[in-house]
């Protein structure tokens, strides 16, 4: 189903279920995210998007009734195995979340404080600047970088986050959403920091706006829910964004991006 | 006027909207009756307590000040050679010979020996007294009653509460008792007990919140602090003489670190009261600071995961400072409950007559509360009155207390 290039992925869910309690949210997922692109994750409320991307940087252990099976491979390993430790995993792989969540902190200290915690040593003061500009916001907040980060504009919180979540250079990133919660100029500018920053970082969008997905992905994998009665989410089709958008092979993901459901 | 263009099913006429109306009325009249029930309720004590600490009073002195003047002057403006005289004359040989023993009358100041005389020679006493509304109102009455009664008391408008009194030592003359060693002995145990329940109870906190997994065996743990938070105090207290009294008697009596007390070498002591005390609010502070911590949004603690923090350095760099705020509001409510706790110190053996302050937690001690108690019950109507201006001492100790809690509070929630 999952069709590569190459065959050389960043990160790869091989026959992915995950269990909240008894019920099965997410069935068999086979998914290899390509290095430096840019993959969107679309489908219908409920159909597992965003429980499948908390997979892969191991988030829903966070939740005590989550149970997972099947295999994430990262960097040659699974990252499920018994010796694989979650906080390694999870600086890795950054995460940016539906709803701005800066730290009740100085904007500073927001982006300083994953780096120091994960032994940085250098010049923070160097490391903070050249991580806000990559994140287009030190224009805005050069002059005030000791105000709070909750003082700032929904989209600029929302930079400040990509922000601390660049500062401790990952492999990759995935956002939830990123832009739900923002207007549309905010959004774009968001949009705009991910072309750039998919230059340097392979990233994994969850999102419900399919105009989204289909200006700023590369790829698109499109999960629905199965139609046995089960409600468990599963990968339907996944390509080259221009292939899905355009030409979809399967009728179901035809209806959904033409609006006929979801 | 009709704004409602009728529609199906929809048969609501106007005298129905206006019941509707009238019912929400009443139910809002019914919450502003509670509130007024609570506010008169507040009024009313804060009243009882004003009209005991002021007031009329007959003083009669067993010898009139007058008396003592030599020369026209008073026995304010006299030296010290003149007042030693007057008190050599007006006490006996044998306890003149005290004050000499106590600290040679050559080494005493003037002021000493005019406290001396005050005390010992003039020796006022309360013979009745009224309280404050009684005094305002029904002077004349008095004034007759004092001409038929006490033809040679002299009427004083008395403040009972006063500086002398939170500055004196108990005595068994209510006119110079004070709650000095009272206050002491409630700051020394309430510090105690914040000393050792504050810690020991955020650590079970943050342990039950974010830790401890949703299991059979927490739950019961949980269950269990609820309920211990509404034991009743004096069960406290006959913890607190089992264990901390009698078990380690070596230790809260100090002899284990060569620093007893050698009027009690006994565990009823300070650290005693205060470990107790600490028992007794640490459910209240545990649930209180688990609510804190609860109320930390999960976003900040998805935000410090995902960019690979332990979850210790998740909960030190965020969900503490975040909760901070709610649990010193937590606190100031539980120690509020320890000050004005009685029952367990009595239990433990807070001392009926001290005299001494506390020198530190092994020595022997009693609370503004238990000193209240004592005062309540006796038959005297003079230690009624310093019963309740004590009371006052005690709710202003309490609105310092938590006056301090809450700049605190705010010092720290400003910092976030």
């Amino acid at each position: 189903m999952a069709n590569s290039a190459n065959g050389n992925y960043a990160i790869k869910a091989e026959n992915l279920s995950i269990y909240y309690g008894n019920f099965r949210a997410v069935r068999e997922v086979d998914l290899g995210i390509e290095p430096k692109k840019i993959t969107a994750i679309i489908g219908p409320s409920g159909c597992g998007k965003s429980t499948v991307l908390r997979a892969f940087n191991r988030m829903n252990e966070l939740i005590p009734s989550v149970r997972t099976e099947g295999q994430v491979i990262f960097g040659g390993r699974n990252i499920y195995e018994r010796d694989v430790d979650p906080v390694e995993v999870r600086r890795r792989i950054g995460m940016v979340f539906q709803k701005p969540n800066p730290f009740p902190k100085s904007i500073f200290e927001n982006v300083a404080w994953g780096a120091r915690v994960n032994g940085f040593k250098g010049n923070m003061d160097e490391l903070v600047q050249s991580t806000l500009k990559n994140a287009a916001l030190w224009d805005e907040v050069h002059d005030k970088l000791d105000q709070s980060g909750t003082s700032l504009s929904g989209g600029q919180q929302q930079r400040l986050c990509i922000a601390r979540a660049i500062a401790v250079k990952p492999d990759i990133i995935l956002m939830d959403e990123p832009c739900s919660a923002l207007d549309p100029i905010a959004t774009l500018r968001i949009e705009e920091l991910m072309r750039d920053l998919a230059k340097e970082y392979t990233i994994i969008i969850v999102t419900h706006n399919m105009q989204q997905a289909a200006r700023v992905s590369d790829l698109t994998a499109f999960f629905t829910l199965s139609e046995d009665g089960k409600r468990a989410g599963m990968l339907m089709e996944y390509g080259e964004s221009k292939q899905i958008f355009t030409r979809p092979e399967k009728k179901i993901t035809e209806d959904y991006i033409t609006g006929r459901f979801g | 006027m009709n704004l409602l263009r009728p529609r199906r099913g929809f048969t609501e006429t106007q005298e129905q909207l206006a019941t509707r109306h009238s019912r929400g009325k009443l139910v809002l009249t019914v919450f502003q009756f509670a509130t007024l029930m609570g506010v008169i309720v507040l009024v009313v004590l804060l009243l009882t307590i004003i009209n005991n600490s002021f007031g009329y009073s007959a003083v009669e002195n067993k010898v009139d000040p007058e008396n003592l003047t030599v020369n026209g002057v008073p026995l304010e403006g006299q030296t010290k050679e003149q007042l030693v005289a007057a008190l050599q004359q007006n006490v006996s040989a044998g306890l003149f010979a005290r004050f000499e023993h106590d600290q040679p009358i050559a080494e005493r100041d003037a002021a000493n020996i005019y406290d001396l005389i005050q005390e010992y020679v003039i020796s006022p006493e309360v013979v009745e007294s009224w309280n404050f509304y009684d005094s305002l109102t029904r002077k004349d009455e008095i004034l007759v009653l004092m001409q038929e009664r006490y033809p040679n008391a002299e009427l004083q408008f008395l403040s009972w509460v006063n500086w002398d009194f939170v500055r004196s030592q108990q005595s068994s003359h209510p006119e110079i008792a004070g709650v000095r060693t009272a206050i002491l002995g409630s700051v020394w145990t309430i510090s105690i007990a914040i000393f050792f329940s504050l810690p020991v109870g955020v650590a079970a906190a943050v342990y039950l919140q974010e830790y401890a997994a949703d299991n059979f065996i927490n739950r019961i743990i949980q269950t269990n602090i609820n309920n211990l938070a509404g034991v009743p105090s004096i069960i406290y207290g006959i913890l607190g003489l089992a264990i901390f009294v009698r078990a380690f008697a070596a230790f809260t009596s100090g002899i284990a670190f060569g620093a007893a007390d050698p009027s009690t070498a006994n565990g009823r002591t300070i650290i005693s009261a205060g470990l107790t005390l600490g028992v007794l609010v640490l459910p209240l502070i545990i649930i209180n600071a688990q609510e804190a911590i609860k109320a930390v949004p999960n976003s900040l603690r998805e935000a410090s995961f995902g960019i690979g923090a332990t979850r210790w350095e998740t909960v030190w760099s965020h969900v503490l400072p975040n909760a901070v705020a709610g649990i010193l509001t937590g606190s100031i409510l539980a120690v509020s409950r320890a000050i004005g706790e009685t029952a367990p110190l009595v239990v433990i053996g807070a001392s009926t007559f001290i005299q001494v302050d506390p020198e530190g937690p092994f020595s022997k001690f009693t609370t503004l509360p238990a000193q209240i108690y004592q005062w309540t019950v006796r038959p005297q109507g003079a230690f009624h009155n310093i019963a309740a201006a004590a009371s006052l001492v005690l709710l202003i100790l309490l609105l310092a207390l938590n006056a301090t809690a809450i700049v605190l509070r705010n010092r720290y929630s400003r910092r976030l």
